[in-house]
């Protein structure tokens, strides 16, 4: 059993310590929201929060989260930063087949978390490790500077 | 256009259906399609309860409309309710969506010779009309029951925001409250529709229906799927197309903890499993051994080796005007070329998965599909069991791209689940997704032309040779030798050429399957059209889009979004050092599209898109951020495949596996974009594809434009030795 807090509850897992926290989330807890996209840590749609830091999911055994802080998307919109970026992406329509959209909000919520007023390159090297195939960067970028403005009460 | 000529090549074309009403299970009102065979116009209204439908209203008033088409990023989840609301004048809030069940009778596509399949930028082209038939035939009925019940005439009626309103005695009724009355009454044949100035809805940017969902982790894609007692199982499958199971390591699979059972068909081995990591490590000890078959030398430049030679051939006409022949023998100046597409995956971002129970009662299937009742037939065929057993739950696609019109991983998680007690969701890793995928086809394109002495383009010959994917998903409209997609967007340009001969060869890759890719024929075809047609304005020492503009004297919508391209993205202005900018003006799904590309071209000869202005006329909008979501969409669709988009074989088997060789655009990789959409009463056209389509000549004439090197095969990134600076 490995211990670890998902969205503010505590859980006990049955799996081997080097099961991706990713097939956790997904197969053993049974939430969704987080995506597998490639599973090595390319694409970015498996993209959690491991104590407010940005994780691949994928790569991330579960073993080294144990008794540690984990936040998906479920539980994003709980906090301000992430609340803002849904709205941004509701306001400018950001999302289209949506399946790198988990990925992309958990990454966009931390950026602003991080870099309250981020620049076009913040927003370049806080976003390149999460792939849109439907493409689109051109409104996640704006939804992100629409958020950061929110989220910082502007 | 391609799907008018598949509507009129298949079947389904000749199927009647009208509309036809009845009662919702629980109260309502349902109107939908019905079969002439099932019913006649007219007739009564059927009493019980009607599963299949366009849309439900129910008493709270709340419209449902059943989509025909899957949403799969497209925005037609909401531009279809959109048709709905206006005719049935509801507000947007008011109106969900679903999913259709597989039913080809009550969900086909009518551009689509009545299959019911998401493609070809057919949702709004096909479903414009129906969609709002059905709703302003349920408007009238809701107002015939209120009618009824004011005991007043129905021309004292009006309708807004789902209330049938009786003006003169200030008397309300919500839609809610006469549905029951109004599945009674027999469905107006002619539903008379709001002209275009009584618009409300269509024409205006509404929000999309599933955004919500995919903002908070809510929606469901089909590997999301959740049913009792469900296993996951990892797959391989034979690394050579065609290869079989030689040996599997049961025991060692099976010792592997949450590892439940191993399945094997033919052409692969599943590891079933209590959670994909157990089923992965599973497979992994398994270590399944295939006997390669008969490709297992195969390369790319067999593949095209053979293409070659084919082109050689004459091939079936696709085209024919005046004496191309003659004319081309007789210009004062001529310009040959070939040009080579290369295969292509899809790579949604959702990877292949598809979850599936077969019990004593039939077989339940949860996916994402673009096609599900041909998906239906073939479970149902490769099972053995009745059609009518098999029952597809559709999800949301994590991108379709034409993959997902495939149903070859539906029928092999079929095939592995008919051997498990336990419903078993197949999950395909990002390898197998991409070196299993049905590819878009290597295409081989002679094109030769002709300028008489005032450089005016007098002769057209472009021979295209490559798989027929029609001959295999369409057979019916295989004919003569003749495959319509693949000449699609090369017979039906924007441009006045007097002699014109376009033909096609048949040549299918030994083993490699092959199937439709974003912008099908058109994407492949404007490729090669349009960078031929810069060579050709070189050749005629002409600028670009002047040399475009006088052949359009009969387009003025081609000439228009041409113009208005140029205009926006300041043509003929100075650019830096290896930067440059290209055109490429496309006739495609209905659709005229104008993109100027500019580029920076690296000193290693990597290329970089800075910019791309679309212009784009399709005709009557109905959503007109979802046409420009598209647009953006389709641009960088496009760019991913220009720079870096190549499958390539060796020993029989695809050498790239995942984003780290089978690259696609990233955020910081991403253009400036701008959209110019062109006010236009025509009939809508289609915008999921054109985007990608005109993407690739735009910037391989930017490239031509910047650098002075012509590149006739794709991607950009296998050509960087010859874009280096010296």
């Amino acid at each position: 059993m490995i211990n670890l807090t998902v969205n503010g509850s505590k859980v006990s897992v049955p799996v081997e310590g080097d099961t991706p926290l990713l097939w956790v989330i997904r197969d053993v807890l049974g939430m969704t929201g987080t995506k597998f996209g490639c599973g090595i840590g390319q694409c970015g749609a498996c993209t959690v929060h491991v104590d407010g830091s940005p994780v691949r999911s994928c790569l991330t055994q579960v073993s080294d989260v144990a008794d540690r802080e984990v936040m998906t998307i479920e539980g994003i919109g709980a906090t301000k930063s992430g609340k803002a970026v849904q709205d941004a992406w509701l306001a400018l329509d950001v999302v289209q087949c949506g399946y790198c959209q988990s990925g992309q909000i958990m990454s966009a919520a931390a950026l602003i978390e991080m870099t309250p007023e981020p620049t076009d390159t913040d927003i370049d090297q806080g976003m390149t490790g999460n792939i849109c195939r439907c493409g689109t960067y051109v409104r996640i970028r704006e939804a992100i500077k629409q958020a950061a403005k929110a989220a910082a009460g502007k | 256009m391609l799907f008018d000529k598949i509507a009129k090549t298949t079947d389904g074309v000749s199927r009647r259906r009208f509309l036809q009403a009845g009662a919702a299970f629980g109260g309502g009102l349902m109107i939908g399609w019905v079969d002439v065979a099932d019913a006649e116009p007219g007739s009564a209204p059927v009493a019980a309860f009607t599963p299949n439908a366009f849309i439900s209203i129910d008493r709270d008033g709340k419209v449902t409309v059943i989509s025909p088409s899957i949403e799969m990023g497209q925005g037609t989840y909401t531009s279809l309710p959109m048709l709905v609301a206006e005719e049935l004048d509801v507000d947007m809030s008011a109106v969900g969506v679903t999913h259709s069940p597989p039913s080809d009778k009550l969900y086909g596509n009518p551009a689509l010779g009545g299959a019911q399949l998401t493609g070809g930028s057919t949702s709004i082209r096909g479903f414009y009309t129906p969609l709002r038939e059905a709703g302003a035939a349920a408007r009238e009925m809701l107002v015939s029951a209120a009618a009824a019940k004011l005991n007043v005439a129905a021309s004292e009626l009006t309708t807004a925001d789902g209330q049938v309103i009786h003006a003169k005695s200030g008397q309300k009724i919500g839609y809610g409250a006469l549905v029951d009355d109004a599945a009674k009454l027999p469905v107006p044949a002619k539903p008379a529709l709001k002209s275009p100035d009584q618009f409300k809805i269509i024409g205006t940017p509404v929000k999309r229906l599933d955004g919500r969902e995919k903002v908070d982790g809510t929606a469901k894609f089909g590997i999301d799927a959740q049913v009792p007692g469900m296993k996951i199982a990892a797959i391989a499958i034979s690394p050579v197309f065609g290869g079989k199971v030689k040996s599997v390591d049961e025991a060692a699979a099976l010792a592997v903890p949450g590892v439940v059972q191993v399945a094997k068909i033919d052409e692969a081995v599943a590891v079933i499993a209590d959670h994909y990591w157990a089923a992965k490590k599973g497979l992994e000890a398994a270590a399944p051994q295939f006997d390669a078959g008969p490709h297992a030398s195969l390369s790319t430049a067999d593949v095209v080796a053979a293409l070659a030679k084919a082109s050689e051939r004459d091939g079936a006409v696709a085209k024919k005007e005046g004496d191309a022949a003659g004319a081309l023998s007789g210009a004062a100046v001529r310009v040959e070329s070939v040009y080579e597409n290369p295969f292509l995956a899809h790579a949604t971002m959702e990877p292949l998965n598809c979850t599936v129970h077969v019990t004593d009662s039939g077989c339940d299937i949860w996916v994402g599909t673009q096609i599900p009742s041909n998906a239906q037939l073939a479970v149902s065929e490769a099972l053995g069991i009745d059609r009518d057993k098999v029952r597809i739950h559709n999800h949301l696609l994590g991108g379709g791209f034409g993959r997902r019109l495939e149903f070859d991983f539906i029928v092999l998680a079929a095939k592995i689940a008919k051997q498990s007690k336990d419903p078993v969701k197949v999950i395909w890793s990002r390898e197998e997704d991409i070196q299993h995928d049905m590819y878009r086809p290597y295409y081989y394109d002679r094109i030769s032309a002709g300028l008489d002495d005032s450089g005016k383009l007098v002769a057209w010959n472009h021979r295209i040779t490559g798989s027929s994917i029609m001959a295999r998903f369409f057979p019916s409209s295989f004919k003569g030798g003749l495959d319509i997609d693949a000449v699609d967007g090369a017979i039906e340009l924007p441009y006045d050429i007097p002699n014109f001969l376009v033909d096609y060869v048949r040549e299918e890759p030994p083993g490699i399957p092959t199937a439709f890719w974003r912008g099908v024929g058109p994407t492949r075809n404007a490729y090669v059209v349009e960078s031929f047609i810069d060579e050709l304005a070189a050749a005629a020492k002409k600028d670009p889009v002047d040399f475009r503009r006088q052949l359009t004297e009969k387009s003025p919508r081609a000439r228009h979004v041409l113009e208005r391209a140029a205009e926006i993205s300041g043509w003929g202005t100075p650019m830096g050092e290896r930067q440059g900018r290209g055109v490429a003006l496309l006739y495609a799904f209905g659709t005229y599209l104008a993109e100027v590309a500019e580029v920076t071209v690296g000193k290693g000869g990597e290329v970089r898109v800075d910019r791309v202005v679309a212009v784009v006329d399709c005709g009557q909008v109905v959503n007109p951020d979802t046409v420009a979501a598209q647009l953006q969409s389709g641009i960088i669709f496009g760019i991913s495949a220009v720079l870096w988009g190549e499958i390539t074989l060796k020993d029989g088997r695809v050498e790239q596996s995942n984003f780290d060789n089978y690259r696609v655009l990233r955020i910081d990789e991403a253009p400036k974009i701008e959209i110019e959409i062109v006010k236009s009463g025509e009939k809508p056209g289609g915008l999921g594809e054109p985007g990608t389509s005109a993407l690739a000549p735009a910037v391989l004439n930017a490239v031509n434009a910047a650098t002075g090197v012509r590149l006739r095969r794709l991607p950009l990134e296998a050509a960087a030795q010859s874009l280096r600076s010296a």
